[in-house]
């Protein structure tokens, strides 16, 4: 899959949105449609809750490994330009050093290192969430303003294979939800 | 009094501290910072903002002197060749380690009481790099090549020495700056959507949603953000124990009494987080009160920053009398005389003003009626910064000012443009730090709002799932989960 696409899903509706009154609610409530076999869904909270990622059922980000090839890939960098002036472009006897002293080195090389690897993490957590994306259908709900304050939600997209507007909108509700919306996409 | 109220609050079970009074709910946190933004300018923003911007103006008036006329408008000349300039910008980055120690390191250590100052400090610790890297930028003296600094491939075929600390510098503070304003930037992030969502004007919701990115408070988005941010934390970490690591190799690679000792690295960077911390405090008892953060803020706050001064104080009085240990104990005469010239020559004005603010003052926080006094508090946060700028001084010219031949011997004094530079800056800090309270939510609250006790899903929310024993609450486990 592309990963700076904005997938959406096609159709008139993009699906549920169902608001839950506590972190608590939110979390019991995301295990059941996590185990009712859901997948194109996604739980908002105006803060990260801790351990809601188990009751989601995601896996491990794989942003460590992104950062880790960015930082080697800064530190190599470092490390060579270093080399490459020192000892090729314009070798110059400084305090009686060799061309090629690489302890002098270090210090750029972790600082470049360092730099890659922070811009790595945050432009992996940009792509990998599919930010900037400033038009999103979840943002018609009004309720759904108080999603960065104090209000916590489930939203199931219509194109899960297990979606129907009746069925899903009674399974939310039955999980405490205190009103469920169907949004236009 | 707040204190006492805090610890009643205490969780005995968890044995975990109360961070926020008054019990208020998620919205109150949002309300209360947010609200702190969206309200009229208050007037005494203005009282803080005009005379920060009028000093700006001396910085801009004195560094455009400085250009026109060259660097002899300052008072620093051979053997004094390094002066205010580079006392300033060693001042400077050193306070801008508090801000990552508290985001980075306290995150790191599961310190959770961070979340209440490490925007601020954060936001402290940005501006207080821009300063820094306006010295070093402005004492080249021909500035228009200052670019040489960078390794830029130009028409002489020139390269800079990767092998000189004065390089590593502007990579270690530059890299710095640049990850600082990363890691603020992406805490900042739920916090802008907060303020989109709220915002009533068209501008205000162009403005704060264009920097928000369309944040959903999605937990799929959490998940990668909060593995960004761990990452994040993790090289800042080291980072911000190297950047100091490196501005002390300044002085510590070269050959000059006074400067050239192994202790430096470690005594720089306990010196910087002692001054950064300072300076948060001396921001955060203004704001706390000047924004009713009082319990948001707490004394508990303030006691655990007084007691990280207090051990990071004492380990830069320990550095200064190893200083002294070491040039008795390595035989070297030079090594001596320098030392005792510090403290007994023409700059002991200096040297025991230093060793007052840092050694002597902070050790009033062994009390903890001092640590919990806000004016006692912020008297302290002054003295800090006079004595750290002051230590930075003692360090550069009084190693320079006597060198090996008593006929170069001299005297630094400072001139108006030197004055004029060192208010400049902090004209420049001031400025920048009100711009930041008055647009943007001073209070990390989506960071704030994990550590509200209901914000574990575990939390009873209802009184009956609760058991009294003895007046201590014990949690049931939590239903529904294996």
């Amino acid at each position: 899959m592309p990963l700076l696409l904005n997938r959406l899903p096609p159709g008139p509706h993009y699906g549920l949105l169902a608001e839950f009154a506590t972190p608590g609610d939110l979390y019991h409530a995301c295990e059941r449609v996590r185990d009712a076999g859901f997948t194109r869904w996604d739980a908002h909270t105006p803060f990260p809750v801790h351990g809601l990622e188990g009751a989601m059922g995601l896996r491990r980000s794989p942003l460590p490994w992104i950062v880790l090839g960015t930082g080697l890939t800064g530190a190599a960098l470092g490390f060579g330009l270093q080399w490459w002036v020192h000892a090729s472009a314009y070798p110059l006897v400084i305090s009686g050093k060799p061309y090629f002293s690489w302890p002098a080195f270090i210090p750029i090389t972790f600082e470049l290192g360092v730099l890659f690897a922070a811009l790595g993490a945050v432009f992996a957590m940009l792509g990998l969430n599919r930010l900037p994306m400033h038009y999103h259908p979840l943002f018609r709900s009004k309720v759904f303003e108080r999603v960065t304050d104090d209000a916590f939600f489930i939203s199931i997209e219509s194109w899960d294979p297990r979606f129907d507007p009746s069925a899903t909108s009674q399974l939310l509700q039955s999980l405490g939800a205190r009103n469920v919306e169907l949004l236009e996409s | 009094m707040a204190q006492t109220e805090a610890e009643l609050l205490d969780n005995p079970v968890a044995g975990q501290p109360t961070l926020i009074l008054r019990s208020p709910d998620f919205h109150a946190i949002t309300d209360v910072v947010a609200g702190a933004v969206e309200r009229t300018t208050p007037l005494g923003w203005w009282l803080f903002f005009l005379p920060a911007v009028a000093l700006l103006g001396l910085l801009g008036a004195a560094v455009a002197w400085l250009f026109w006329e060259g660097i002899g408008v300052w008072g620093l000349n051979i053997p004094v060749g390094w002066a205010w300039d580079i006392t300033n910008f060693v001042f400077w980055v050193g306070i801008g380690h508090a801000g990552t120690l508290i985001s980075a390191i306290l995150f790191l250590f599961r310190q959770r009481w961070r979340t209440s100052i490490n925007r601020a400090a954060e936001a402290m610790t940005i501006f207080a790099v821009m300063c820094a890297l306006l010295f070093p930028g402005i004492h080249v003296g021909r500035v228009w090549l200052a670019y040489w600094l960078a390794p830029i491939p130009n028409q002489m075929g020139v390269w800079p020495n990767f092998r000189s600390p004065l390089l590593w510098d502007v990579f270690a503070v530059s890299v710095y700056g640049t990850v600082s304003v990363l890691f603020w930037y992406v805490g900042l992030i739920p916090d802008l959507a907060t303020m989109r969502d709220r915002s009533t004007t068209r501008t205000r919701r162009f403005a704060y949603g264009l920097f928000a990115l369309g944040w959903r408070g999605s937990v799929r988005s959490w998940h990668h953000y909060e593995s960004a941010y761990l990452v994040l934390a993790a090289l800042a970490t080291p980072l911000v124990l190297s950047v100091h690591s490196v501005v002390s190799m300044d002085f510590a690679v070269s050959l000059l009494p006074g400067w050239h000792t192994t202790i430096f690295p470690p005594y720089f960077v306990a010196g910087a987080i002692f001054s950064g911390f300072a300076m948060v405090l001396t921001l955060m008892v203004i704001c706390r009160t000047a924004f009713r953060l009082e319990h948001i803020i707490t004394l508990r706050h303030f006691d655990y920053m007084a007691k990280i001064i207090l051990v990071t104080g004492t380990m830069v009085g320990y550095s200064y009398a190893t200083e002294f240990f070491t040039a008795w104990f390595s035989g070297n005469p030079y090594e001596a005389f320098t030392f005792m010239n510090r403290a007994l020559g023409p700059y002991a004005w200096a040297y025991w003003t230093m060793i007052t603010c840092n050694v002597v003052s902070p050790q009033v926080f062994w009390f903890k009626k001092a640590r919990t006094s806000i004016p006692i508090l912020f008297v302290m946060s002054i003295i800090i910064n006079i004595g750290m700028w002051f230590e930075r001084f003692v360090i550069i010219v009084t190693s320079l000012h006597r060198d090996f031949l008593p006929s170069a011997w001299g005297y630094f004094r400072p001139t108006i443009w030197d004055i004029s530079c060192l208010l400049g800056s902090f004209g420049l800090f001031f400025t920048m730090f009100c711009l930041f309270v008055r647009f943007l939510p001073m209070v990390a609250t989506a960071e704030v709002k994990t550590v509200l006790p209901q914000a574990d899903p575990h939390w009873p929310a209802a009184p009956e799932r609760q058991t009294r024993d003895h007046g201590i609450v014990v949690n049931p486990a939590p239903e529904g989960v294996s």
